[in-house]
């Protein structure tokens, strides 16, 4: 884009030829929150995808522990939790893991979750949302009165309730529990509490699309309901799914560390935030680096993603008031 | 106004009904075999004949569900009226356990909520009437970066500055209120701020947003072009009709606020209603673990109740309906 400003005659043309995407994404570039949160949240992303190499250069594997740098009580040598060349974020005290590649896996463990949990979250909440909305009538009523059902119930807890009664299900009372099945058990939880968000959002958007010409056209050509739902309605849906998609990974984020830190979520030994800054409570007062690392790194993690969700929202949608 | 809150309640009703459906497939039908699942580690073949029998799980699900539910409004033997159910690894009615906690968790989450409710709204509207000053950039700032921040990050940092850096606070110690206000709350300061930092950051935003919207309003440029001052416009027009929006989100609110609270609890060592959910979790203590649930369900149901009769009362333009 040329650094002149346009005059003003030629601004509104400019403006009316540009796609409603390409319009989007030139106010995105313009606004500086969203470059910087973007390039943060993108970097951390990468963090998380390249964990084993970023070991493989670092040189220590996530389980190494180096005992010897702990003194009698468990405590690392030197200032700020040991930190030095070799450990760039010190050591954990007890166990003399090196708390920067525990971060690294920390951010794969939490970022896989959370995607996977907003990937799920947006699929259900789209059928939903779009078959509510386009179908009307009893499916209509049921589904919005189970949304209401799951809106009452307080997450949370009733997430920390239902994991063990799961457990038992597929597992005997004193049987040890695989730390994979934690993590179906966790995407599993957030999907079926976290669709309704999106399926009101685009439950009100179908109902206002549905009346329009074009889904009119396609009914009277004969279209099925497959088509007029995902090939008709569902291509006009993509900039409220994408807000609320991304929206959505910061508040999995915190919800993974938030059932993780409560004992409920990760277990030893995946590296998890929310575990480490539980353990690192244990320790404020003889190695207060344990809690700083883990805790800042979740909170860049959490705010970069924020703030790129809400860059965006004002992008597509140039009307909503921050 | 009648009329509307009787169905309120009537659909408060039906909604605690669901969860206890839902509730109780959770803990007795989901598990392959609750008795073995709710006796304690050390439980030999006599004793797990007992719970079954005592539970009647080989009875049918329904009957075992209206004999669970008929326990929570007229009582069962050794457990009066409200029965939730007996723990077989605390050895006392579920009802107890609860009893003596609740106080706990109702200091820590009263207090912390008017404390946000007012740092948050009043931070928001401040921001939205001095709209682009530094005052209101700060104020962005600090509920972009609250809203972002983790409860028991926030939490560990004030231990870390004020109990055990500077030392001005003792390590927090539940103290009930009636015994010694003061102890009561100190002990309670760190948990109130930790929750009322977080949340009021959410509702600082929200006031804002909503105040900004409510001011560029067609109403308040009438009172505005009446010549009535600036803040008799605030405070009888604008206040008024950006209120509203925000009972609804703190009524909604409060299910998260009571998963605050349990996460609160834990950062600071409290045992209150989270503390032992967790607590019955880890030790697969199903009839605690249900109660609390039961408990925090209809905590929620009738606060949403509560703040739909607030409602009307704040907007008159609700009762038309």
């Amino acid at each position: 884009m040329s650094s002149t400003p346009l005059d003003a005659a030629e601004a509104p043309a400019a403006m009316s030829t540009r796609s409603p995407g390409r319009a989007a994404w030139l106010r995105l570039r313009r606004d500086r929150t969203a470059l910087a949160s973007g390039i943060v949240s993108a970097f951390l992303v990468v963090v998380a995808l390249a964990a084993p190499l970023i070991g493989v250069a670092y040189g220590i594997h996530p389980q190494d522990t180096f005992q010897e740098d702990l003194d009698r009580f468990g405590l690392p040598y030197g200032v700020a939790g040991g930190v030095t060349g070799t450990h760039w974020f010190g050591l954990e005290p007890g166990q003399g893991r090196d708390l920067f590649i525990q971060m690294v896996y920390g951010m794969r463990t939490s970022l896989g979750i959370a995607f996977a949990a907003a990937l799920m979250t947006t699929m259900v909440g789209v059928l939903l949302g779009i078959v509510a909305g386009y179908l009307g009538g009893w499916v209509d009523a049921v589904i919005n009165w189970v949304t209401d059902v799951t809106l009452a119930l307080p997450f949370l807890i009733f997430t920390l309730a239902v994991i063990r009664p799961i457990e038992l299900h597929f597992y005997g009372p004193r049987e040890a529990v695989p730390g994979s099945f934690r993590v179906i058990v966790l995407i599993t939880v957030f999907t079926a509490f976290g669709w309704t968000t999106t399926a009101r959002l685009v439950r009100g958007q179908v109902l206002s699309l549905r009346e329009r010409e074009f889904v009119e056209a396609a009914r009277a050509s004969g279209a099925r309901l497959g088509r007029v739902l995902f090939r008709e309605l569902l291509p006009n849906l993509g900039a409220p799914i994408l807000v609320a998609f991304s929206l959505s990974i910061p508040a999995y984020i915190t919800g993974e560390a938030a059932l993780s830190f409560l004992g409920i979520g990760m277990l030893e030994p995946t590296p998890d935030f929310g575990r480490t800054i539980f353990r690192s409570l244990n320790y404020l007062q003889t190695d207060p680096a344990y809690v700083l690392f883990p805790g800042v790194t979740i909170f860049v993690l959490v705010l970069a993603f924020n703030l790129f969700g809400d860059a965006l929202r004002d992008a597509l949608d140039p009307k909503s008031l921050r | 106004m009648g009329f509307f809150l009787l169905r309120r309640v009537l659909l408060g009703a039906l909604t605690l009904f669901a969860v206890s459906i839902v509730t109780f497939a959770m803990f007795f039908a989901l598990p392959r075999d609750p008795a073995t699942a709710m006796c304690p580690k050390n439980c030999d073949a006599q004793r797990l004949e007992r719970v079954r029998a005592e539970l009647g799980l080989n009875d049918p699900k329904p009957k075992q569900y209206l004999r669970y539910m008929s326990g929570v409004f007229v009582g069962r033997e050794n457990c009066p009226a409200p029965c939730l159910g007996y723990s077989y690894v605390n050895n006392e009615p579920v009802s107890q356990t609860i009893g003596r906690v609740v106080p706990v968790t109702l200091s820590i989450v009263i207090p912390a909520s008017v404390l946000w409710l007012a740092l948050g709204i009043g931070l928001g509207m401040l921001s939205a009437l001095r709209r682009g000053t530094v005052f209101d950039r700060l104020a962005i700032g600090f509920s972009l970066s609250g809203a972002s921040m983790q409860l028991y990050f926030v939490g560990g940092v004030l231990l870390l500055v004020f109990v055990y850096t500077f030392k001005v606070l003792p390590y927090p110690h539940y103290t009930p209120l009636l015994d010694d206000p003061l102890a009561w709350c100190t002990a309670l300061v760190l948990p109130w701020c930790t929750l009322a930092f977080l949340f009021s950051a959410v509702y600082a935003r929200l006031s804002r947003a909503q105040m900004l919207e409510t001011m560029s309003e067609d109403f308040v440029r009438t009172a505005m072009a009446k010549g009535l001052r600036q803040r008799t416009v605030v405070r009888r027009h604008v206040l008024r009709a950006a209120i509203t929006p925000l009972v609804t989100a703190a009524g909604l609110d409060v299910g998260t606020a009571l998963g605050g609270t349990v996460i609160t609890e834990t950062t600071f060592g409290f045992r209150g209603l989270g503390r032992t959910a967790i607590d019955a979790v880890r030790d697969g203590d199903l009839p605690t673990i249900m109660g609390t649930v039961l408990l925090a369900s209809a905590f929620i149901v009738v606060a949403n109740i509560v703040v739909d009769a607030l409602y009307t009362t704040i907007d008159p333009r609700i009762r038309l309906r």
